[in-house]
C-alpha cells in the first residue's frame, strides 16, 4: 500500500496546485476586462495624435523640428515595456528576442544600442544581458498614469536632443485578440509619416505645401511632438498591460488543464495500484486458508 | 467642391464626435476660428472654450474643452483635446461657483505659482460659462 498513499499525496498536491492556477486564471480574466477598457480609451486619441504627426512628418514645413530631422544614425535607444510580475507565458520572452534580434541587427552595422526599461522584467532582463540601461522604472501597477512614465521618456528624449540619440523605438506588446500579442518595434523619433488609410493620400498632398501656425510653428511642435510621445509610450504601456492579463489569462488555464490531466493520469495509476494490493492481499488469504 | 468634411474630435479618454460636418468654430490660442469646408492646412492650439460642430442636415452640437489642438487638413479635420465634455453635461452653478472662487484667490493670494494657477482656473471657468451661454443662445433661437 506504500506506492498507493504516496501517489494519493501526490493527487492531493497537485489539486492544489490546480486551485492556485484556476484562481489566477478567473483573476487575470477579471483584470484583462478592466486592462482592456483601459486600453480602448485611449486608443483613440493616441491613433489620432499619429495620423496628425504622420501629415507634419510628410509637410514641408518651413521650421524643421529636432524630431522632424533624419539624422545619420550612430546610436539608438530603445524604450522597452514589459510587465511586472510573471507567469504570463512566453509574453516577455518573445519581447525580449525581439529586442535582442533588433539590437543585433543595429550593432551589426556598427551602431551603439540603448535602453529603457519599463516594467521590472525588462529591468532583471537587461542587466543579465549586458546593454546600456539608461533608465529603469517599475512598479507601475495595473492603473498607469502618464505621469508615471514622462521620467523615464524625459531621459531619452533629452538624449535625443543633445544629439546622443539619433532614433527612438518603443517596443512593446500589441493586442491583436485575448489568445494572440505580438512584440512590436515602433518607432517613434525622428517621426514616420504613416500611410494607414487610402483617402490620406487625396487630404495630404504629396506637394510642397506647410501649416499655417496659430501661435508660432516652433512653440506649436514642441508641446505637440512632447504630447505626441507621451501619448505613444502611454498607450504601449496600456496595451502591454492588457496583453499581459491575457497571456496570464491563458497561461493560467493551460497550467490548469495540464493539473487535471495530470491528476487523471495519477488516478488510473492509483487504482490500479490499489487493486494491486487488494488482488494481493486476497491471494495471500486464500493460500492462506488452503495450507491450512 | 463638397460643402462637407470629415471631423474627428478625441479627447485623452475616448472618441467624442466622428462624421461629415460642414463648419467647425474652436477657440484657439490667437481667438476663435471657424473652419468652413476647403481651409487651408492650419495647426493652432486650443485654449479652453467652447467647440461648435455644424452636422450636415443643418444640426449643431457643442462641447466644451480644455484645451488641446487642432489639425486642419483640406478634407479633415481633426481635435485633439485634452479633455472634451458635451456642452448639456457641464453645471453652470459649479462652473459659476469655480469662477467666483477662481476670482477671490486671485484677490487675495499675491504669490506667484498661486496666481498661475488661479488665473488658469479661472480661464476654465469663464469658458465654461461662455459654452453654456452659446448653449442657451441654440436652444432660445431652435
Amino acid at each position: 500500500m506504500a506506492a498507493a498513499k504516496e501517489i494519493r499525496t501526490q493527487i492531493g498536491s497537485i489539486k492544489n496546485t490546480q486551485k492556485i492556477t484556476s484562481a489566477m486564471e478567473m483573476v487575470a480574466a477579471s483584470k484583462m476586462r478592466k486592462a482592456q477598457e483601459r486600453m480602448a480609451a485611449s486608443q483613440p486619441y493616441a491613433k489620432q495624435i499619429r495620423h496628425v504627426v504622420g501629415h507634419i512628418a510628410k509637410a514641408n514645413p518651413e521650421y524643421r523640428h529636432d524630431y522632424m530631422i533624419d539624422r545619420e544614425v550612430k546610436r539608438v535607444g530603445y524604450i522597452v515595456v514589459s510587465s511586472d510580475r510573471g507567469l504570463a507565458g512566453g509574453l516577455n520572452v518573445n519581447l525580449f528576442k525581439t529586442v535582442i534580434r533588433e539590437a543585433r541587427q543595429w550593432r551589426d552595422k556598427g551602431v551603439e544600442v540603448n535602453f529603457v526599461a519599463i516594467g521590472s522584467k525588462a529591468g532583471t532582463f537587461f542587466r543579465n544581458y549586458g546593454g546600456n540601461l539608461m533608465a529603469a522604472k517599475s512598479g507601475i501597477g495595473e492603473a498607469p498614469e502618464t505621469k508615471d512614465l514622462i521620467g523615464s521618456v524625459k531621459v531619452m528624449l533629452d538624449a535625443y536632443d543633445e544629439g546622443e540619440l539619433d532614433r527612438l523605438y518603443v517596443v512593446y506588446n500589441e493586442f491583436v485578440n485575448t489568445m494572440t500579442q505580438k512584440p512590436i518595434a515602433r518607432q517613434l523619433v525622428p517621426l514616420v509619416a504613416v500611410n494607414d488609410d487610402a483617402d490620406d493620400e487625396e487630404q495630404t498632398r504629396s506637394t510642397s505645401w506647410d501649416y499655417l501656425y496659430e501661435p508660432d510653428a516652433k512653440e506649436l511642435l514642441d508641446k505637440l511632438l512632447v504630447r505626441y510621445i507621451e501619448s505613444q509610450v502611454y498607450q504601449a504601456v496600456v496595451e502591454n498591460a492588457a496583453c499581459e492579463q491575457a497571456a496570464r489569462m491563458i497561461a493560467m488555464k493551460n497550467a490548469t488543464d495540464n493539473a487535471g490531466n495530470l491528476i487523471d493520469d495519477l488516478q488510473l495509476v492509483y487504482n490500479k495500484a490499489r487493486q494491486a494490493a487488494i488482488t494481493q492481499e486476497i491471494s495471500e488469504i486464500v493460500s492462506g486458508a488452503a495450507a491450512v | 467642391m463638397a460643402n462637407s468634411f470629415q471631423c474627428e474630435i478625441v479627447s485623452a479618454e475616448q472618441s467624442i464626435f466622428s462624421g461629415e460636418i460642414n463648419q467647425l468654430v474652436a477657440a484657439g490660442k490667437m481667438g476663435d476660428l471657424g473652419i468652413l469646408p476647403g481651409h487651408a492646412p492650419l495647426m493652432t492650439e486650443l485654449q479652453p472654450g467652447p467647440l461648435r460642430v455644424m452636422r450636415e442636415g443643418g444640426e449643431e452640437e457643442l462641447y466644451y474643452v480644455t484645451g488641446g489642438f487642432l489639425e486642419v487638413q483640406p478634407r479633415l479635420v481633426s481635435v485633439l483635446a485634452d479633455t472634451a465634455t458635451r456642452a448639456h453635461d457641464l453645471d453652470e452653478v459649479a462652473a459659476e461657483e469655480a469662477r467666483k472662487e477662481a476670482l477671490r484667490s486671485i484677490n487675495e493670494q499675491h504669490s506667484e505659482m498661486d496666481y498661475s494657477r488661479a488665473a488658469a482656473e479661472l480661464a476654465e471657468a469663464v469658458a465654461q460659462l461662455r459654452t453654456l451661454e452659446q448653449l442657451r443662445k441654440k436652444s432660445g433661437r431652435g
